[in-house]
């Protein structure tokens, strides 16, 4: 059947067979004031060209700024394999394919996915990822509610060095749902967890502790002592993290001495581009224990009645299309492609590829650092250990400094005024292993161009 | 067809009552529900202590297909759980009213029991089920 619009005499045929006289009255049910009127002052249709000069004058108002932006969406060089692999028709669909029958490939991948997060984040079992890093906390969160049933009371301590955003999105997805967040403070001196804080809440029934390591300043939290606190109190520990980063670092499943109970992360950084924020996808690790508190899908590998290895979607019992409003999570949709991408990026790369990447983004960083600090009127504000961020305080607003820099093509950073305001004039920078050193060399010349 | 004791009551979703000795009901799912559902991969059972409602979701059967709630035929404390189930729920399916019970309550109120489904009753919901 070809896919074409009915025709006006199509329309009226068929209404005349169900006795409506016209389309509204199949529509009355909806109150008036909740349906949506045809959307007003839309163009007329262009032709294929029109479009493709329309598109690229559309892309230039972007520009391709020297980017030194991180704060959750990272841009790392995506080798050209990676998306020439995804982009093949086996892969490339406009829908995550299940059946297993017809998708062995697609499993498989997802499978290896799964794998890998696992052996990345040194924990036992993977899904096959969520909707964004944000969300992925949201859903560890409840997870968390879940699986720790002796703990009443909902509640998840949070440090103020969780991204913001993640935070604001935690409390969207879980509204209603019970769960009370309380908010942790920073060290005004270290820009992590002061543990101190954590100290009040001794005794108490928590059900969750949540550590961003390396944290929204870019800096490593004490994460050992962090999650040996939190199993002392009988609460479990959600780790935030940045894949790349493991490469470098312990990972969560040896934090303290017993290592992490979900952790989570955004996975744009595997391979996926920046795109102007999506769409990304979010990855979630566990213990075997909790596996069936965990949202979304996991792909097995078994045996077939002739002992032939096969790939399957398991453990999908409480999903949303068999178990309804029960369902362990409404968001498990898997973000299959970028997935795919993901699996492809790690591959190609190797263990020790991801950590060349990872160690030349903390190089850069400190390079970065180095550079900017050497400018009058530009300090380092937290001094720790760091992965590939950091904040500059200024002796001017950030906001109009960075639109300075916008106009001479440089993405100079986040403004942290809006979320961070008690920091005054801080400016959260970012050098990834795609920062070359005439980069800095350029960003650090216009910056003191600006400010003096 | 379903194996239906005659000395247990039941629910019409499917959970049966045993009234034992000492005056505690034991609880399970009756031959018929897990002949439903097929093979049992997971059981979550109610931890001790906990207090339930007649009616309230207590426990989940999970099969390779479907999670489904196991509703409390009576009010009481829960004083015992299966723990074997959590490395052998197929013992569900094997043996539903011996080694497959899911839970031991200390009724609060004895009476809800006799608002249950003897066995002739249950056997004519099953019955009519399978039509």
């Amino acid at each position: 059947m070809p896919f074409i619009p009915h025709t006006p005499s199509d329309v009226s045929e068929m209404l005349a067979a169900i006795g409506a006289p016209d389309i509204d009255a199949l529509f009355d049910e909806i109150p008036a004031a909740l349906r949506t009127p045809p959307p007003e002052n839309l163009p007329q249709g262009l032709t294929e060209m029109q479009i493709t000069r329309l598109m690229h004058a559309r892309a230039q108002l972007d520009g391709q700024p020297l980017n030194f932006l991180g704060a959750g969406a990272y841009e790392h060089h995506i080798p050209a394999a990676v998306w020439a692999i995804v982009s093949r028709g086996e892969f490339y669909s406009a829908y995550t394919p299940y059946q297993a029958e017809a998708s062995q490939g697609t499993l498989q991948v997802l499978y290896e996915f799964q794998t890998m997060m696992a052996n990345l984040t040194g924990m036992q079992v993977s899904n096959a990822s969520l909707y964004d890093g944000a969300s992925a906390l949201a859903e560890a969160c409840l997870m968390a509610v879940r699986a720790h049933r002796q703990s009443r009371s909902a509640r998840i301590l949070v440090p103020a060095t969780v991204h913001p955003d993640y935070r604001h999105v935690a409390r969207a997805i879980t509204t209603g749902q019970s769960l009370k967040f309380d908010v942790l403070p920073y060290g005004e001196e270290a820009g992590t967890l002061d543990l101190s804080s954590l100290e009040r809440y001794s005794g108490q029934d928590i059900t969750a502790v949540v550590v961003q390591h390396p944290n929204f300043f870019g800096l490593l939290e004490d994460v050992d002592a962090i999650t040996d606190w939190a199993h002392a109190q009988g609460a479990m520990l959600i780790a935030v993290v940045n894949p790349v980063s493991l490469a470098i670092f312990k990972p969560p499943g040896e934090w303290g001495e017993k290592g992490a109970d979900i952790v989570v992360g955004e996975g744009q950084p595997l391979g996926a581009p920046l795109a102007s924020g999506g769409p990304y996808f979010g990855f979630m690790t566990t213990r075997m224990e909790y596996v069936r508190q965990m949202p979304g899908r996991l792909i097995g590998r078994t045996l077939d009645l002739d002992g032939k290895p096969g790939f399957s979607l398991t453990l999908q019992a409480r999903e949303q299309h068999i178990r309804r409003s029960k369902a362990t999570s409404n968001i498990c949709t898997n973000q299959g492609l970028l997935v795919t991408a993901a699996a492809i990026h790690l591959s190609l790369l190797g263990a020790t590829g991801l950590e060349s990447v990872a160690a030349a983004c903390q190089a850069n960083t400190s390079a970065l650092v180095e550079a900017l600090t050497g400018i009058d009127g530009v300090r380092l504000r937290f001094a720790g250990p760091r992965f590939h961020e950091a904040v500059l305080q200024l002796d001017r607003q950030v906001d109009g400094v960075l639109q300075e820099l916008a106009r001479r093509n440089i993405a100079g950073g986040l403004d942290l005024s809006r979320h961070f305001p008690g920091l005054g004039n801080a400016l959260l920078v970012c050098a990834t292993e795609t920062r070359t050193p005439e980069d800095i060399r350029t960003y650090a010349h216009v910056l003191a161009e600006i400010l003096t | 067809m379903s194996n239906i004791p005659s000395d247990l009551k039941f629910n019409e979703s499917h959970e049966w009552a045993r009234l034992e000795s000492d005056g505690s009901i034991t609880i399970g799912i009756s031959d018929h529900a897990q002949n439903a559902l097929g093979d049992l991969v997971f059981v979550e059972i109610p931890e001790a202590g906990r207090t339930l409602s007649k009616g309230e979701v207590a426990a989940v059967v999970e099969s390779v297909k479907a999670a489904s709630d196991v509703y409390s035929p009576l009010s009481g404390e829960v004083i015992e759980a299966n723990e074997s189930l959590g490395t052998s729920p197929e013992q569900v399916n094997t043996d539903p009213y011996g080694q497959g019970w899911l839970f031991k309550l200390k009724p609060s109120n004895l009476g809800e029991l006799s608002s249950l489904l003897d066995a002739a009753a249950y056997a004519k919901i099953v019955e009519a089920a399978s039509h």
